[in-house]
């Protein structure tokens, strides 16, 4: 992780040390102002952090409720998957925001219910449905993955369909769906980048506000690449430890 | 009838324009071990897996015990399943196997769900590896598990299918001996099975299948020596010979 930050680093610094247009100071720790600033724009690490957080936990919840149905014999049942596995998936996220935010309180409104949406839930609720899409998917192809001789077996020994799930088909599914699980958090985090358009004060809104006053765009957006570049890092070796930590219980 | 543990009568399936069962009329009674042979695709396997409820029949009745079979009804508990490939769960311990049912299904404290489960354990011969789990195991200890987890619901009826098919040479005679214990000590079985030896020495009734349906059955002795059907005495002399 240390030697991935590293080589990224010197990449940058490499390739524009000869230019003369860098203007470290305005993010230089070192001086009272370049402190300020610095502080100023890690301070949206909070929000992403809570908001991709919140989102992945609801769209692993969704898409677990969106995948069961898809795994049904009954063609009703598999029909309601693949229309909203098909429709979610199809709605960029810009657009989803755009309508969740502005559009969702107008539906509420016109039920007679006064729900306001703050850029924060809006975030949230945009990203967990829009992922939970893909997060179905996930687990659709990680339960089906396991025999179907598993699933009889649990069925003769007379448990019901959500036992079955519960502690015989999921324990061994989560192993091959944690992976590409993981892949959909990162996106999440990178995606919460959106907020800042309907003024979630996040890590890119605090950059691009700074960006505004300074005129330093390209140390500003610089460091906003390095924070979400640590963010997945940390992400990535959370991860590996879970994998690794599942993988030792599998073997006994 | 009252003693009839498994009654089919005029049991057909399709698996969609296919036939697989034509018609099966079948009466295990309580205590009787019934061995089911024949070609591949002759629909044993389906056989057993109706009784069990793996699979539904759509014409015809399946009783167990006097009571019927409906779509919905979860027998489970009634009906013990072993299968070719065990299905044992490979993230849980044989005791954990073995316990899952009887607390989840049964309701039975973790205390005398292991109490049974070592019970059982103690009957399949391995007691010693309650705490491993499955993949450590061999083929034959994995399928004696499988036979105990069964065991532990305390079901009606035992099936097999085809027990002893995935197994290595070696390993084939620990199972069937199990087997013909748990026969011995009175359990129903319904068994499908190429294991001829074990048929001749445990079966009250042998039933032959081919094309969905039940060609031949009665007494191991005329059966094997005297079958009436040309089908079945192609049958018998080809897996015979080995």
């Amino acid at each position: 992780m240390i030697k991935i930050l590293l080589i990224a680093s010197l990449v940058l610094l490499v390739g524009c040390s000869s230019s003369q247009n860098w203007g470290w100071y305005v993010i230089d720790p070192r001086t009272a102002s370049g402190w300020t600033n610095v502080k100023f724009l890690i301070s949206g690490m909070g929000a992403t952090i809570q908001i991709s957080l919140i989102a992945a936990v609801m769209s692993i919840v969704i898409g677990l409720l969106v995948a069961l149905p898809g795994l049904s014999e009954k063609r009703g049942w598999r029909y309601l998957n693949r229309v909203y596995v098909e429709f979610i998936r199809a709605i960029p996220l810009l657009p989803m925001l755009f309508w969740v935010f502005y559009g969702l309180p107008i539906v509420f409104q016109s039920m007679g219910m006064s729900i306001p949406i703050d850029p924060f839930w809006g975030a949230i609720i945009t990203l967990a449905i829009s992922d939970s899409a893909f997060t179905a998917e996930i687990y659709r192809a990680g339960i089906q993955s396991i025999a179907r001789g598993q699933r009889e077996a649990a069925q003769t020994i007379g448990l019901n369909y959500v036992q079955t799930m519960r502690y015989v088909i999921l324990p061994q599914a989560i192993r091959r769906i944690l992976p590409p699980l993981a892949n959909q958090f990162i996106y999440i985090v990178k995606m919460s980048a959106f907020a800042s358009v309907i003024g979630m004060q996040e890590l890119t809104r605090r950059a691009n506000e700074l960006v505004v006053t300074e005129y330093r765009p390209l140390e500003i957006y610089t460091l906003l690449v390095f924070e979400y570049l640590i963010l997945v890092l940390i992400i990535s070796a959370g991860v590996r430890w879970l994998e690794r930590r599942m993988g030792a219980d599998e073997r006994g | 009838m009252p003693d009839a543990a498994i009654e089919l009568v005029g049991v057909n399936k399709w698996f969609d324009t296919f036939h697989v069962l034509k018609d099966i009329n079948l009466t295990v009674n309580s205590g009787e071990k019934v061995v089911i042979c024949g070609p591949s695709g002759s629909g044993k396997s389906t056989v057993v897996r109706c009784i069990s409820r793996l699979e539904k029949h759509q014409k015809g009745t399946i009783r167990i015990d006097g009571v019927e079979l409906t779509d919905d009804a979860r027998i489970g508990s009634e009906v013990g399943m072993v299968f070719q490939q065990f299905n044992l769960f490979p993230h849980l311990t044989v005791l954990e196997n073995l316990t899952l049912g009887p607390i989840k299904a049964r309701g039975l404290s973790r205390k005398e769900a292991e109490d049974k489960a070592r019970h059982y354990l103690e009957r399949v011969h391995i007691p010693e590896q309650a705490e491993k789990r499955p993949i450590q195991l061999s083929g034959g200890q994995q399928q004696r598990v499988a036979i105990a987890r069964s065991l532990c619901m305390e079901p009606r009826v035992l099936l097999f299918d085809e027990p002893t098919s995935a197994l290595d040479p070696e390993m084939i005679s620990e199972v069937l001996e199990v087997m013909a214990e748990l026969a011995h000590e009175g359990m129903t079985m319904v068994v499908v099975t190429h294991e001829m030896g074990f048929a001749r020495k445990v079966a009250d009734k042998m039933i032959f299948m081919d094309a969905g349906e039940i060609v031949e059955e009665g007494r191991p002795e005329h059966f094997f020596t005297n079958p009436k059907s040309e089908r079945c005495r192609k049958f018998l002399s080809q897996i015979l010979q080995h």
